[in-house]
């Protein structure tokens, strides 16, 4: 394990010194990508200028709910992100290349064209969830404090499990890529908002079966003050690590059964 | 001398899942690539492994660097299973596919070799010894800083050489490796693998339709067809086996009929395709055809791999049917 | 004319066996048009109507807009094949093509934009119709107004493309053009909110951007806030976008062109 994370980041230097290469392409990189995904944020200003109070939640409330779940799925996807290019690697033959070295193949797939821009999106959220803290009119307990981080590592693991599980259905069928996004990408989408947004049954499927509302809503509920639209009980709302190291093991054992496949059928 | 590889009976059947045209069901059907191969290698051997197309090779070749897992039978390589340990072979073992290349494309070339070194674990003066003796051995100094997907053909299978030999691999797989290639850079290429083979005594399986390669560089050969070995020897006791005579292809001045006193096995307009028995030279033939002929071109055509390997397969064959 | 015609054919034939991709894309937007619409119903409840729309009205465009995200390929940057061609210096052999360039490419798009509309344009109305009550066109003329208003949306966005794709070759610079006109269109484009919600001061200006053409306008007709004369009003529009970008993109092909005869590539 700890070989494995020594080997990511070793190639990860290397990737990071080869985009710094070109200093200003990667800055108007990283700009560019900061705007991007500072829309999302805009268009919850653009909500707030016709209602004070959106679906029971302030301003604060929403650009937390944002800032948290985008501060966890930038890390995320800097880090494990490229893994859903595994269906380029598969048909473009590199894959045989990968498993030919010594060296974990999920480690070189996540790590392969590292590149610091996706912190692009780091920073923006990272912004939104400091004025956010600020405004937020919260009584700050201990452990509403303590929760903070913990949700938002927590949040890193979830939106990294999602990642891999999606990737490695690209095993099966090389073609589908795109419908994983709905997990990811949609997946952070969706957090942005309080859930009670949702349908009480699509709240549920993201309960029990993607269970994207502990990535930020759970424990949000639980800091802000909010009741549970589905009535959970309260110790829920702490479970987001429990969830976490779940996902990744399921991550782990798919991933490995998805590369066990590999190796029996050829490409 | 110690076995460094060893096959024993090993099978690889594919699935293959396709559509009959006018059908919507898919079909199933159970396709042998290999079919109870069995064969060892001894450490330092350099050995050529021939095959027409789909014969087996590359699922050979993948089976023993643990890409592709075995659906029966026994695999050892330097003492290790390729399907359960192929981390550990992993740092045994140097690979190098001639079609596609296990280097970096956007990232220039001193890039992949650290990406190398990182994955490898090479402690940083034995890298920078490795690295630095191949880049000369290879040529590969002015070309540190380009680009891999900017390199010219002869370019990148030196860089992919060298990638593959930075960790000092006891066995080196070669996939095609000179296919492509101009003439001075597969010579260049032929040498260098000589002289790494009576060096450092590393241990070669070369998969390849260039007879050149073969002849340059291996002592042994083996054939596989359609899953089997159907020769294991060298290239003379091949030869031997399988007499497919040269040819001599004369252009006439005008048509004719077939030239008398030789063997004509084809004929196509002015041009005439003449065996050269096996045991005599070309140069007597063609003086005799000159002297009775108006002969205004010739040239001489080598048996393919193929040719030799049908022929040899064809026998096999016809043997098995007698016997 | 009848090449262009031909050009267009080859092109849907190629498109079409990009099936499952395409359906897979349609997934991707059909949770993100149901995502959207859960955000836009929540706001709605605080108000019944804003900018002229009613909730039916902002759920169907979610889905709406979902759908056009494939065919109309605002976000894919600058005709990126091309680009390469472009870098790669084959784009010689097709400007030098005896038949005109930016109709080649335009006739290329449409046909790529054929196929697409029936895989990633259908899908994400009917999964919205199957949870939502939509706002469908209700006259006629509506109907036969939609097909014409989404061809015109393509014409604009193949413009607004071929534009970004010749600006980014005479400034060398592909990345850093083509992030800004993602940014531009993703903002101006109705995509991620109706232009109909933005603020007041910036409303005007985002509804006459021709990116509003290739997005929100489609929408607002399928969604019947035009009738009569404004419905000709705001086709026409579009029209004007279309030759004025295409125009624009005539004077710089020429000076592209000038270029590749002088640096070879």
């Amino acid at each position: 394990m700890v070989d494995a994370v020594r080997a990511y980041c070793l190639l990860a230097r290397t990737w990071t010194r080869a985009a710094a290469q070109y200093p200003a392409s990667l800055a108007m990189l990283t700009l560019s990508q900061l705007v991007i995904t500072g829309m999302d944020a805009v268009v919850i200003l653009i909500v707030f200028q016709h209602t004070s109070s959106y679906a029971g939640f302030s301003l604060p409330e929403v650009m937390f709910l944002y800032g948290t779940s985008g501060v966890s799925f930038a890390i995320a996807n800097s880090t494990i992100g490229t893994v859903d290019q595994l269906g380029q690697h598969i048909r473009a033959g590199t894959f045989d290349a990968i498993l030919l070295r010594p060296v974990p193949a999920l480690v070189q797939v996540a790590a392969d064209q590292f590149s610091p821009r996706r912190l692009g999106k780091l920073v923006q959220a990272v912004v939104v969830l400091w004025v956010a803290l600020a405004t937020l009119d919260v009584d700050w307990t201990a452990s509403r404090i303590a929760l903070v981080p913990v949700m938002i590592v927590s949040g890193v693991f979830i939106f990294g499990a999602i990642w891999v599980l999606g990737a490695t259905y690209q095993f099966f069928a090389v073609e589908a890529a795109e419908a994983m996004n709905a997990a990811t990408y949609g997946g952070n989408f969706v957090t942005q908002y309080p859930l009670s947004i949702l349908s009480r049954d699509a709240i549920r499927a993201l309960t029990w079966v993607i269970p994207l509302a502990f990535v930020n809503w759970l424990p949000a509920l639980y800091i802000l003050d909010q009741p549970d639209p589905l009535g959970l009980p309260t110790p829920v709302q702490f479970a987001s690590p429990l969830v976490a190291l779940v996902l990744c093991l399921i991550a782990a054992l798919v991933w490995r059964a998805g590369v066990r496949r590999y190796r029996s059928t050829g490409s | 001398m110690e076995t460094v590889i060893e096959l024993v009976d090993v099978a690889k059947t594919f699935t293959r899942r396709h559509r009959r045209p006018g059908s919507l069901r898919r079909t199933r059907t159970n396709v042998p690539a290999v079919n109870g191969l069995s064969f060892t290698v001894a450490a330092g051997e350099v050995v050529g492994y021939l095959g027409p197309n789909g014969a087996g090779k590359s699922t050979t070749v993948k089976m023993l660097t643990g890409i592709l897992v075995p659906s029966s039978g026994r695999i050892r390589v330097a003492g290790l299973e390729p399907s359960r340990q192929r981390s550990t072979l992993a740092r045994r073992v140097g690979a190098v596919f001639g079609q596609r290349t296990t280097l970096w494309w956007d990232l220039p070339l001193r890039d992949s070799f650290q990406l190398i070194r990182h994955l490898y674990r090479l402690d940083p003066a034995r890298y920078a010894c490795n690295l630095d003796q191949l880049v000369e051995l290879l040529g590969l100094g002015e070309l540190l800083d380009v680009p891999v997907r900017q390199l010219s053909l002869g370019q990148r299978m030196r860089g992919d050489l060298a990638a593959a030999l930075l960790h000092d691999p006891a066995i080196l797989y070669l996939d095609e490796p000179t296919i492509g290639l101009d003439v001075v850079s597969k010579s260049a290429i032929r040498q260098f693998l000589l002289d790494r083979n009576r060096t450092q005594g590393t241990t070669i399986l070369l998969t390849t339709h260039d007879l050149g390669d073969v002849e340059r560089l291996c002592d042994r050969v083996m054939v596989i067809d359609h899953g089997r070995l159907a020769f294991d020897g060298s290239l003379e006791a091949l030869r031997a086996l399988v007499p497919v005579p040269r040819l001599l292809v004369v252009d006439l001045a005008a048509a004719g009929p077939p030239m008398a006193g030789v063997e004509v096995i084809r004929v196509d307009g002015p041009r005439q395709w003449v065996t050269i028995p096996a045991g005599s030279s070309a140069a007597a033939l063609t003086a005799r055809l000159m002297a009775g002929y108006d002969v205004r071109d010739l040239s001489v055509e080598e048996p393919s791999i193929e040719d030799v390997v049908h022929r040899l397969y064809a026998g096999h064959a016809g043997a098995a049917r007698t016997s | 004319m009848r090449l262009y015609l031909a050009v267009a054919r080859a092109s849907v034939r190629r498109h079409v066996t990009y099936r499952a991709a395409a359906f897979a894309g349609a997934f991707a937007n059909i949770v993100f048009g149901l995502i959207r619409a859960y955000v836009l119903i929540a706001l709605f409840q605080t108000k019944p109507e804003i900018g002229g729309y009613d909730v039916a009205a902002a759920v169907t465009f979610c889905f709406l807009t979902q759908g056009l995200i494939g065919p109309i390929a605002v976000f894919s940057g600058g005709l990126p094949e091309v680009a390469q061609r472009f870098r790669s210096g084959d784009i010689a052999l097709d400007l030098y093509r005896p038949a005109d360039f930016q109709g080649w490419l335009l006739a290329t798009d449409l046909g790529r934009a054929v196929p697409d509309f029936c895989y990633r344009s259908i899908p994400p109305l009917l999964a919205g119709a199957l949870v939502f009550e939509l706002r469908l066109p209700d006259s006629p003329a509506l109907w036969l107004a939609v097909p014409v208003t989404a061809v015109l949306a393509v014409v604009v966005s193949f413009a607004l493309r071929y534009l970004v794709m010749l600006a980014a070759t005479l400034l060398h610079d592909e990345r850093g053009v083509s992030s800004v006109a993602t940014i531009l269109a993703l903002f101006f484009s109705g995509i991620m909110i109706p232009l109909t919600l933005f603020p007041a001061w910036l409303r005007p200006i985002a509804e006459l951007s021709p990116w509003a053409a290739t997005i929100q306008v489609p929408a607002d007709i399928f969604l019947g806030r035009y009738h009569g004369f404004a419905l000709v009003a705001v086709l026409a529009g579009q029209v004007i976008w279309a030759l004025a970008l295409l125009g624009l993109g005539r004077v710089l092909t020429a000076r592209v062109r000038r270029r590749v005869v002088v640096q070879g590539g």
